[in-house]
């Protein structure tokens, strides 16, 4: 078994509004920031042994898949190295 | 008819839904949800509130608590379920009803009486109603926008179960009218079946007399009577 860091990035998918990231985006610009625009994700950082990296990644699939993210909204990546 | 008012770490109005179903004369009974659904439930509110801090998605923990099997077996077997705000979203979350409810347009926490057009009266939950009806019932939640994709948004408006959509007072769903950005003004939905529904509007809020403007809600619950 070796132990890696599977990382799980969840954004909203293309098109779907975000208003928490135009909220940002707005208080950026007041504070005299000049951007076209800003998208939010959110990051899991899982801990876990697996028998290998494609094994890692598959565990961590199902993890976004059945809860940190939601098909109706969320895209999300998988990215896995060793810790 | 007992129904059994699900209340998870956060809820804040399943006493509320208790009262206002003994209102409409139904007996209804608050079941923590790690003592599991009781046999003789023969209803089920999921109610609002914020269950488990609405940490990682408004419902998602809720969603995928033990007694949710439960409710989903019961769903599927015909006992009549309805998820009101918080338990709109846990029932999203679980799978019992399509599309998602996320954060407002307006990024904030909505509190205010809100108008609903009554989309079909032929359903367990609107058999108090004509369709067209136009209701007022409030809303209070930051995490109500409904969101579904293209694909099965259609598949919503062909198979016809939009229950309820956000109107003005003259039943017209226009974007002024609209309090969260939600897809084609839709409030609440129905599942597979038409005995699950899930609506962001709160019906038990709307129900007691003494309570204030509105008892327009009662006809949703009396679908328990």
């Amino acid at each position: 078994m070796t132990a890696y860091t599977a990382t799980v990035t969840v954004r909203l998918k293309r098109g779907v509004l975000d208003p928490e990231a135009e909220t940002t985006q707005q208080a950026l610009e007041r504070l005299g920031f000049d951007l076209e625009d800003l998208r939010s994700a959110d990051r899991f950082e899982v801990d876990l042994d697996a028998a290998d990296a494609d094994e890692a990644a598959a565990r961590a699939d199902e993890m976004a898949e059945r809860l940190l993210a939601n098909p109706t909204i969320h895209d999300y990546e998988v990215a896995v190295a060793e810790r | 008819m007992t129904v059994a008012v699900v209340q998870f770490g956060g809820s804040n109005c399943d006493r509320d839904a208790v009262r206002a179903l003994e209102h409409v004369g139904v007996d209804a009974e608050r079941v923590w949800h790690e003592d599991g659904l009781p046999a003789d439930a023969d209803g089920i509110v999921l109610p609002g509130g914020f269950s488990y801090g609405d940490y990682l998605r408004a419902g998602a923990m809720a969603a995928r608590s033990p007694i949710m099997a439960e409710v989903r077996a019961a769903a599927e077997a015909g006992v009549p379920v309805i998820g009101v705000c918080n338990g709109a979203q846990i029932g999203s979350e679980s799978g019992l009803a399509p599309g998602a409810f996320t954060t407002n347009a307006s990024a904030r926490f909505q509190c205010e009486p809100v108008h609903l057009r009554v989309e079909r009266a032929d359903t367990p939950w609107t058999a108090a109603y004509e369709e067209g009806d136009v209701i007022e019932v409030p809303i209070a939640h930051g995490e109500g926008r409904f969101e579904i994709g293209e694909a099965a948004r259609a598949d919503l408006v062909a198979d016809d179960r939009v229950l309820f959509r956000y109107c003005d007072a003259d039943g017209n769903a226009t974007e002024d009218a609209n309090p969260n950005g939600s897809t084609d003004n839709v409030a609440g939905v129905l599942g597979e079946r038409e005995s699950v529904a899930v609506l962001m509007p709160h019906p038990e809020r709307a129900t007691l007399p003494d309570l204030g403007r509105s008892t327009d809600g009662a006809g949703i619950l009396e679908a328990f009577a």
